[in-house]
């Protein structure tokens, strides 16, 4: 059932973008200024926004671990960093490729960018720490830890970032001033919602990984003290 | 509340008298700060008017590589005879323990940068004596932060497989906003520009920064040591 599930999410998620990407490229006309690849909006907004989501995710389910010490939570946080850290990473290259193409460099350390790449390496870390720490409990409570960490430095990094960089090079939020066209807004929301559930399928699992996992360590552990 | 204080107070002293006595981290760290500081003047071949635009990263550069030897050593210090173990069963909150050890950390990190700043001017004719003391009110504010991070993730890592190397891995992208802050105010500080401590913005970024996870890890460390 699970499964099944799981597999339905994906496919789901698939359909709606390939649906998507049919009508970004073929019925949306380029972009006045940018031309067609301003049709990265598209993919690039989108992967940073269910990154987040799965960043947030990530924090609860950390901070339920550290009170109620189930490691269903553990695993659920895991899972949720790892998906976030790719759609990250997805959000950078997008970014990048960009940038070359608009402003003729690869990477400028511009505002959101940093921040977005501090996000990246935060998260890079949690992941390090992981497969460092043997004993489950210990490598539990240590990566909540970690993402609690890591989750509050976020909207300090933002803050830093904003005071040091004034003049930004990226496009101001046109998300946020209504200067996205309303023809525009459908593909938009829809790429989110495939990204999320792309997403929740590949969290999905993973957690089902984790969770065998575990299962066979403490199957492994009793055989030895058998 | 003020038992715990007294505790943390003479966790510090403990620390502090067993490093003036042994010598072992600050020793390192003065050292390594200073073959930094001779190794940046290879790497940049300037002229001396730039070398003030650079300055503050430089200095906080090295002061965050002398910062993460003084924590990777907070916590690792008390393994041997198993005083760590001690440590938690003793009847002292969790908090006035880390609180101990990070302002130990925060003292030795103090030295190891009072003793470089004269070796900084000395080396690349930086004129800092006449901005000491809003220069020193930032490393204040920067070195709390550092060492607040760093006792933290010493204790996170002190019983991990290759402790030395995860926590500069896990320091450092935490402290970015920290250093941020640093190099841009010691920059204009060193290069006279004027810099309104009180009202400055970046300053208040210090002190949010400093905040936020003074409060997160005296609450989490509960969770780090007793697991």
């Amino acid at each position: 059932m699970r499964e099944k599930f799981t597999y339905a999410l994906g496919l789901g998620g698939l359909l709606l973008m390939i649906y998507n990407l049919h009508t970004i490229f073929t019925v949306l006309p380029d972009e006045a200024q940018q031309g067609a690849i301003g049709r990265m909006l598209f993919i690039h907004v989108p992967a940073a926004i269910a990154a987040y989501l799965f960043y947030t995710i990530a924090v609860v389910s950390s901070i339920a671990f550290l009170i109620r010490r189930n490691f269903a939570w553990d695993s659920l946080a895991v899972a949720c960093v790892e998906v976030g850290t790719v759609f990250t990473f997805v959000n950078l290259v997008t970014g990048s490729l960009w940038g070359h193409v608009i402003w003729g460099i690869w990477w400028a350390w511009d505002a959101r960018m940093t921040t977005q790449l501090m996000c990246f390496l935060l998260y890079l870390g949690y992941l390090l720490l992981r497969p460092a720490v043997s004993e489950p409990t210990q490598r539990g409570v240590m990566s909540a830890i970690l993402a609690i960490f890591a989750f509050a430095d976020i909207p300090i990094v933002i803050m830093a970032i904003r005071i040091k960089d004034i003049r930004t090079q990226h496009p101001s939020p046109v998300l946020e001033t209504g200067g996205l066209d309303p023809t525009w807004w459908p593909p938009f929301l829809i790429g989110i919602v495939a990204l999320a559930l792309i997403g929740s399928a590949l969290m999905l699992v993973r957690l089902h990984q984790e969770t065998s996992q575990r299962e066979m360590d403490s199957l492994r552990r009793e055989l030895h003290a058998i | 509340m003020t038992g715990g204080i007294r505790a943390a107070i003479s966790i510090a002293k403990k620390d502090l008298r067993t490093e003036f006595r042994t010598k072992e981290s600050i020793n390192a760290s003065a050292s390594f700060a200073l073959v930094i500081l001779v190794l940046f003047s290879f790497a940049f071949d300037i002229a001396r008017e730039e070398f003030y635009a650079i300055s503050g990263g430089l200095l906080w550069l090295v002061y965050s590589f002398a910062g993460a030897m003084i924590v990777n050593r907070s916590f690792a210090r008390e393994l041997p005879n198993d005083c760590l173990d001690v440590l938690i069963a003793s009847p002292v909150p969790a908090w006035s323990i880390f609180l101990g050890k990070a302002v130990a950390a925060f003292v030795l990190l103090l030295c190891v940068e009072l003793l470089s700043l004269p070796v900084f001017g000395l080396f690349y004719n930086i004129r800092w004596l006449g901005v000491f003391w809003p220069l020193f009110a930032i490393m204040m504010l920067a070195t709390w932060g550092i060492t607040v991070v760093g006792a933290g993730l010493s204790a996170l890592t002190v019983n991990v497989r290759l402790r030395e190397l995860m926590l500069p891995a896990l320091l450092y992208p935490l402290l970015i906003p920290v250093l941020i802050a640093a190099m841009q105010l010691t920059t204009a500080l060193l290069g006279s520009d004027p810099v309104n401590l009180a009202t400055d913005s970046e300053m208040r970024l210090l002190l949010v920064f400093d905040i936020v996870y003074t409060s997160l890890a005296m609450y989490l460390i509960e969770f780090i040591l007793v697991l």
